[in-house]
């Protein structure tokens, strides 16, 4: 007998919402405080500490998010040589997929500094990190935030791929209503607008910033 | 018992992998040039085109944008089947990356459009180009030109979210590397390699977009 689609299940997907909404925000703000040491080291003089976050950079822009989760997910199962849940691989994998991304986006707000404001600053006698954290970051991260919340929409996308390992968010709970109900003519498309609904605003809301700040075309769209 | 990396079965599987980062490139490339076409005519119409058309492709770009690839794989491949449309997964997976490309390209192209200044415009005007002409020989090749940088990001992310088209069975390295994982028990180290793989594949791109742009419009930078 098939179950037939109604209310049950769609609050069975909807109530997995909340672990989509849980997984963005680690990864977006455990990212957000990696990303701000990446773009630190990025930007510091040593030559050792900005090619290792080139390094870094390039091989989370590099590669894709799908391979990045299933390298943990094996990757740490082997290293610690315990069977690891989905959670733990998906959290490190999606906070260092971010950290790669929000490093790089702050980066080019950090250059976008004039060099005479770190002049300043040293003739007021501030060092390197005191620089970065009263005069540098507060105004590099206001240039930032379009692309910043743009990246947010990319990686509440990102977090459908968890799915693929048998974390039970929004897509994985819409795949697991379709097998038993014969409805993905239905599932498919609520799963859509969940995160549409979810998305949608904050795309707004990026590119309402883009415009009061007067920025044209920005760099690629994060798919 | 510690896990012994073993890397040696990876040279006995290594014609596979190459198999698999070929038909990447392939469903890569096709899809490009796919969303290339749609970004053209998704652009143009949206700068000459009447209304409703435009609000047509506003509401196409926003619904890709914000919604998952692999949502839209999902629509594509198992929803669609229910109306009667059915297609290989293969198709599927050029179809679904065609649609979600087109729709960033197209954003990306009307950004570099609307930055024409409008003088340019006007200048054209008063040498009695029609508005299609305007837009094809004045506005178009500057702006192609301007977003060119922007678009050849987009399109080595579209070969990175390629890896995601192996969940509906369609063939390219991500779905090789899955099949050989699980007939060697040596996980870790095919998806190492993989991930190599698509890293050299995306210098790979970059440097050869990089070289296109060059043979197109000459040295100086757009």
């Amino acid at each position: 007998m098939t179950r037939h689609f109604g209310w049950p299940e769609f609050l069975f997907i909807l109530s997995a919402l909340r672990w989509t909404i849980a997984l963005s925000l680690i990864a977006f703000f455990g990212g957000g405080i990696l990303g701000v040491i990446v773009a630190a080291l990025r930007t510091a003089p040593s030559r050792i500490a900005q090619w290792s976050m080139i390094a870094f950079i390039e091989l989370f822009q590099g590669t894709p998010v799908l391979m990045q989760l299933f390298v943990a997910y094996y990757g740490l199962s082997v290293l610690l040589d315990v069977n690891i849940d989905p959670w733990p691989a998906v959290t490190i994998a999606l906070t260092l997929h971010a950290a790669a991304f929000l490093g790089e986006i702050w980066r080019g707000s950090i250059e976008a500094i004039p060099i005479g404001q770190w002049e300043a600053a040293k003739t007021l006698g501030l060092g390197r990190i005191a620089t970065l954290r009263l005069i540098i970051l507060p105004q590099a991260l206001r240039i930032s935030m379009p692309a910043t919340v743009g990246f947010l929409v990319q990686l509440i996308k990102s977090t459908a791929i968890a799915s693929i390992i048998g974390f039970v968010e929004v897509t994985r709970a819409g795949q697991l209503m379709s097998n038993v109900t014969f409805q993905p003519l239905t599932i498919y498309p609520i799963v859509a607008g969940l995160y549409f609904i979810l998305c949608w605003p904050l795309s707004l809301l990026s590119q309402h910033m883009e415009r009061r700040m007067d920025i044209h075309i920005g760099g690629p769209q994060y798919l | 018992m510690p896990y012994v990396f073993q890397f040696g079965v990876i040279t006995d599987h290594l014609p596979e992998l190459l198999y698999g980062a070929t038909l990447t490139i392939e469903l890569s490339a096709a899809s490009m040039a796919c969303g290339l076409g749609v970004a053209l005519v998704g652009a143009t119409a949206q700068t000459l085109g009447p209304k409703p058309l435009r609000w047509a492709i506003r509401a196409y770009i926003e619904l890709i944008r914000n919604t998952p690839f692999l949502v839209q794989l999902f629509i594509l491949y198992f929803s669609l089947p229910a109306l009667g449309i059915r297609m290989r997964a293969q198709d599927a997976a050029i179809l679904a990356m065609s649609i979600n490309v087109g729709a960033y390209a197209t954003e990306i192209l009307r950004g570099g459009i609307e930055s024409i200044p409008h003088g340019q415009i006007d200048a054209a005007r008063a040498l009695a180009l029609t508005r299609f002409q305007i837009f094809r020989k004045i506005v178009l090749p500057p702006a192609i030109r301007a977003v060119y940088p922007a678009l050849s990001s987009q399109f080595i992310l579209l070969m990175l979210a390629s890896s995601v088209v192996s969940t509906i069975s369609a063939t390219e390295l991500t779905a090789i590397t899955n099949t050989l994982q699980s007939t060697t028990f040596r996980a870790f180290e095919f998806y190492f390699v993989a991930t190599g793989m698509y890293l050299v594949m995306a210098i790979g791109f970059r440097f050869v977009l990089r070289g296109l742009q060059r043979l197109i419009f000459g040295r100086q930078p757009a």
